[in-house]
This record gives structure tokens, C-alpha cells and sequence, in this order.
């Protein structure tokens, strides 16, 4: 049971960490992004690839793969997505789902279509009990790393400038320009961090995920309803809803294996019925 | 009946009558039944294809709705043909029948959840119900088979008498019967009040609402009916394949029907079935070039096309047939 709740924190805790990327870019940006999964599988091949074929410590890689999908993530935003910020929905959904579609078959061409293995260094394997409870090292890690990046996350964007800049630009495009705030960059930055921060999420993921060439559809429906879930006014919310889907998804696969993922799918289609704004959202409608 | 009541009232009137085009263009689908006798299995998978993608031109093209889960639909109908097929008889258009029923009842009930929320919302109910209807299928092995298939369907003559053979030839004459009576009901559906008014709503919601139009009503009935074209569709599919699988509820069944509508055009009918040809031909293309990877051109294709400009694109290939669609109602 203990066991049962810590694996389903640190799943939860993972899933957070891949989608706040995207309840940033969907919540605030309003930007359907289908393609987020496609940026944290990066991250996990970055992970498998440095590991397996050059022997980089699992430390180092962490950072890399932030990098690698940042740098994709920027890219693809300067070129691509600030096209389409204004654009319907439907033409979003359509541009993402295109990105999904190379990413995948991409992937499939470098890398092959079976699972990566990753091995993780040895004192990262084992499992001490506490109190009674097995605990995992690598999930403790998990939770730790995580646990901080969310601190950080939050007190970024509550207590520092640019925090209030994206607050600015995401409230009133015009008026933040008009008072000499660089939108375009802000939402740049941050559309990188969260790209950059689902592919930190792929790397860490990669052992409990796997990482292969389907990763961005087996996990798009994860990530979006953490955030449609856990709405998008704040982190507060999705980092809930994250935690909740975390220990559902554990704890329904382990106690009710027959049932799949059949109760968190009725969960959010019920969530979104009672509560279409979001679980966590402040009353009222954007 | 005022002179200007009567003027305004043309309009529809006269968009709504057939022009040579049409005909042109059933012509050559019921032309390529005997000139292109070898090429029936690719034919009848366009058909279906088509009434897929003219199923959600209904709700898309007419009403605005974007759904990422059409697919769900189009797989409850194929499982619920293949089922009858085995457990009860083997008549097609029972089948047909008992699908768009089943159809019917699952759009009517998950229509009012796409009375809610924004289009985000809209998205995420309609892909969470497809992925329900996935899991289902997925856990109750025992029914349909779960990831091996359904197997073992014996499907018997159409009305009893017109058996499906290998080449196909049965299965494409019977999926375009099929795909030509549902069109015309369409047809006349979109030009009638109903179709007006769902119109008038994808156009301006709150407008609509203030003249009077039942916007929740037409909304879950235009849904209902879409959903019923679907499951047709599938158990089209299910019939002349004589096997269901898991697939049919994949997610990229709906990314590539609402592909197939985009290409085709939204909103003027035709937009499903000149789309599925498009497709069908860029798929084989592609998968000529690349046979493994032929996604990837997809993606290219479906990025490319957003950032050009859905319109501008579709205007550019159409200009050459500029008169022609013009004269069918296209082009918008």
C-alpha cells in the first residue's frame, strides 16, 4: 500500500514535470501543442543514446537532454509554431499532429522501432524500506529532482521578473508590448523551458516510460489531461492533477489490472463535463 | 408568399439543385466499377474512406465541431457488424443497420459533452471517448478478441443474393450504393431548414441562438447523425474486410479522416470523397517512395499545409477546377 503511494507520487510527479511545459504553452499561450510528447522522447533518446553507445554518467545526461530539446523546442518555435499562435484550433491540431507524425517515423528511421534500454548506475537500483515501506532509490530521486524543479518553477514565475513579464504578455499581448515588454522572446524563452523541461522529464522517464518510437501518442492523452484536468490559470492545479493521475493510474493498474486506463479516461471525461475550465481553475471563464 | 420572401428564398432553392459536375463525378465512381475491374480493393477502402470523411464534414464543415475521435464511431460500427456477423446472422445490411443504430445511440449520448466548453474541451472529450471505446475493446478479450481480432466472420450475400468475391467487385459496388444513398440524404439534409440553421450556428453561435434556432437540439442531432454515418462506415469496413481489429479505434484513424477532409475542403459535401482520392493517391505515392516511413511525408504534408494556409492551398490546387467546384457548391 505505502509502496503503492510512493510509486504513484513519483509517477505523478514525472508526468508533471513532462506536461508543465505544455499548461504553459496550452494554458497560457492557448497553443494546442499535440506534439509536446515528441520533445521529451527526445530527451529520452538524447539519455539512451549518450548512455549506451558512450558510456556518459546518468548525472551528466540529465542537463543534455535539457539542452538537446530546448534547443529543438526553440528552434521549432522561432520557425514554425509563432506562426500559428493566432491561428483556429483546428489548424493547431492539424500543424501538431504533423509534428507528432515526423517525430515519430523519424525517430523509428534513426533509432529503430524497439524499446531503449537503459541501464541505470548501480547504486540507483536498489530499494530500502523505510518505516515498512519499499521505497525505491531511483524513485526517491525521482521525487527529490522533481520535488525541486517544481519549487523553482513556482518561485520563478510568482517572484521573479520574468515570471511577471510572462504573466504580462499572457494577459494582455498589446498592452506588455505597449509597456516595452518583448512578447515575442518571452514566449519564446519559455516555450524552449518547456520543451526543454519534457525532455529533462523523457530523460528521467526513461527507465519507468521506456522510451520508443510511439512516445509522443502513448503519452499525449497523459500530458493533456494533466493539464485540461488540472486547468491552466496556475502550476498548483496541473501539479495536483498530475499527482492524482499518478497514484490513480498505479494504483488501478496494481489493484484492477482488468479496468486498464479505463478509470482515468472516465475521470477526465467527467472532470470536463462538471468542470470544463479545469478541476483546480478559479470560477469563471477565460 | 411576398415578392421578397420569395427572392431571398431562391438562393437555397437554387443552390440546391444539381449541376453536371455531380453528376460527373458519380459517373466516374460508378464508371471505375467496370473500367477498373482490378482496382476494386483500393477503390472500395476509398468509399469507405469517403463516408468517413463526409461523416465528419457534417459535424465539422456544417457545425463546427472539431472532434479528435471520430474514429470511436467508426470503430463501434465495425465491431458491432463483425459481432452480429458471427454470433447472430450474416445479412450486410443488417449489419449496416444494427451499426448506424448503435452509432446513433453513442453519438446521441455523447453528444451533449460536446455542447460544453470551449474547442480545447471539445478535443480532449471526443479523443477521451475514442480511447474509452479503444480500452473496451482492449479489455473485453472475450467478446472481440481484444489485440488478436475479430476473426472468423462469415459474411453471407448482400439481401441474399449478391455474394463478395476476391477481387472486390461486390464489396465496391456495395460500399458505393451505400456511400451514394447517404450522400443524398446529406445532400438534401444540409439544404434543408436543419441544415440552414446548423450553418447559422457554426457561424455565429450566440446569433443563431437569438433569432431562435434550438442551437443545443440541432447540435446533438446533426452529432447523432454523424456518428451513425460513421459506424456505417466502419461496418462497411468490417464486411468487406471480414475483419475487426483494435485499429479501428486508433487515434491515427481520426488524425487521418480529419486529414482526408481538410485536403477534400470542409463544408460543401463533396470535400470527404474528392479527399479520400487525394489521399488514397498521396498515400500510395508516398508509401512508394519510402514504404516504411511514409508518416513522416504525412507530417511534412499536414505542417506544410497549415502553414501555407489550409485555404490558400486548397484554392491554389482547385483553381484549375475553379468553375467546376464553383458549380457544385464548393469553394466557399
Amino acid at each position: 500500500m505505502g509502496t503503492i503511494l510512493f510509486d504513484g507520487i513519483a509517477y505523478g510527479m514525472l508526468l508533471f514535470v513532462l506536461a508543465c511545459g505544455l499548461s504553459v504553452t496550452l494554458g497560457l499561450m492557448n497553443f494546442i501543442n499535440l506534439a509536446h510528447g515528441a520533445f521529451a522522447m527526445l530527451g529520452g533518446y538524447v539519455t539512451a543514446l549518450l548512455m549506451n553507445r558512450w558510456q556518459v554518467p546518468f548525472f551528466l545526461c540529465l542537463p543534455v537532454a535539457f539542452v538537446a530539446a530546448a534547443a529543438a523546442g526553440l528552434v521549432l518555435e522561432r520557425t514554425l509554431y509563432r506562426h500559428l499562435y493566432r491561428r483556429s484550433p483546428l489548424d493547431q491540431v492539424l500543424f501538431s499532429i504533423g509534428i507528432v507524425f515526423m517525430a515519430v517515423a523519424a525517430a523509428d528511421y534513426l533509432m529503430g522501432s524497439e524499446q531503449q534500454i537503459i541501464r541505470l548506475p548501480d547504486y540507483l537500483r536498489g530499494r530500502v524500506e523505510v518505516l515498512g515501506v519499499g521505497i525505491g532509490i531511483y524513485r526517491a530521486l525521482i521525487i527529490a529532482v522533481c520535488g525541486l524543479l517544481v519549487l523553482a518553477l513556482q518561485w520563478v514565475l510568482a517572484r521573479t521578473r520574468f515570471g511577471s513579464r510572462l504573466r504580462a504578455a499572457v494577459d494582455d499581448p498589446r498592452a506588455a508590448r505597449g509597456l516595452g515588454i518583448r512578447v515575442d522572446t518571452v514566449f519564446a524563452v519559455t516555450f524552449a523551458a518547456g520543451s526543454g523541461l519534457a525532455g529533462l522529464g523523457g530523460a528521467l522517464g526513461a527507465e519507468i516510460l521506456g522510451v520508443d518510437p510511439t512516445f509522443p501518442l502513448k503519452y499525449m492523452i497523459y500530458f493533456l489531461i494533466v493539464v485540461t484536468v488540472g486547468g491552466t490559470s496556475s502550476l498548483t492545479g496541473p501539479f495536483l492533477a498530475a499527482l492524482l493521475l499518478g497514484i490513480a493510474d498505479v494504483a488501478g493498474k496494481y489493484y484492477v489490472p482488468a479496468l486498464g486506463s479505463f478509470v482515468i479516461y472516465t475521470v477526465m471525461i467527467v472532470v470536463l463535463l462538471l468542470r470544463p475550465q479545469g478541476l483546480f481553475a478559479r470560477g469563471g471563464s477565460r | 408568399m411576398t415578392a421578397a420572401s420569395r427572392a431571398s428564398a431562391r438562393p437555397a432553392a437554387l443552390r440546391a439543385r444539381w449541376r453536371w459536375p455531380e453528376g460527373l463525378f458519380w459517373l466516374a465512381a460508378l464508371g471505375a466499377l467496370f473500367l477498373l475491374p482490378d482496382q476494386h480493393l483500393i477503390l472500395n477502402e476509398i468509399a469507405i474512406l469517403a463516408l468517413f470523411a463526409l461523416s465528419l464534414d457534417l459535424i465539422l464543415g456544417y457545425a463546427g465541431i472539431v472532434s479528435l475521435g471520430h474514429a470511436a464511431f467508426f470503430g463501434l460500427g465495425a465491431y458491432v457488424a463483425g459481432l452480429l456477423t458471427i454470433h447472430v446472422d450474416g445479412e450486410p445490411v443488417l449489419g449496416l443497420l444494427a451499426a448506424a443504430a448503435s452509432g446513433a445511440v453513442l453519438g446521441f449520448a455523447t453528444g451533449f459533452l460536446v455542447l460544453r466548453g470551449s474547442d480545447l474541451t471539445r478535443l480532449m472529450v471526443t479523443l477521451g471517448v475514442s480511447l474509452l471505446l479503444f480500452e473496451i475493446a482492449n479489455q473485453a478479450a472475450g467478446l472481440t478478441g481484444g489485440a488478436d481480432g475479430l476473426n472468423g466472420m462469415a459474411v453471407g450475400p448482400i439481401l441474399g443474393r449478391f455474394e463478395f468475391d476476391l477481387y472486390g467487385t461486390t464489396a465496391y459496388a456495395y460500399s458505393l450504393a451505400v456511400l451514394f444513398g447517404l450522400f443524398l440524404f446529406a445532400r438534401r439534409l444540409v439544404h434543408s431548414p436543419f441544415g440552414l440553421s446548423l450553418k447559422a450556428i457554426r457561424d455565429n453561435r450566440l446569433r443563431a441562438a437569438a433569432v431562435g434556432v434550438p442551437v443545443a437540439r440541432r447540435l446533438i442531432g446533426v452529432y447523432t447523425l454523424s456518428a451513425a454515418y460513421a459506424a456505417v462506415a466502419g461496418a462497411l469496413l468490417a464486411q468487406t474486410t471480414q475483419f475487426v481489429s483494435l485499429d479501428v479505434f486508433d487515434f491515427h484513424r481520426s488524425a487521418d479522416v480529419l486529414l482526408v477532409l481538410v485536403i477534400g475542403g470542409a463544408g460543401y459535401l463533396y470535400g470527404g470523397p474528392i479527399g479520400a482520392v487525394l489521399f488514397r493517391f498521396l498515400q500510395d505515392w508516398i508509401s512508394g517512395l519510402t514504404p516504411q516511413y511514409w508518416s513522416f511525408w504525412l507530417g511534412a504534408f499536414l505542417v506544410l499545409l497549415v502553414l501555407i494556409g489550409r485555404d490558400r492551398l486548397v484554392q491554389g490546387v482547385r483553381r484549375p477546377f475553379a468553375g467546376l467546384l464553383s458549380r457544385i457548391g464548393g469553394g466557399r
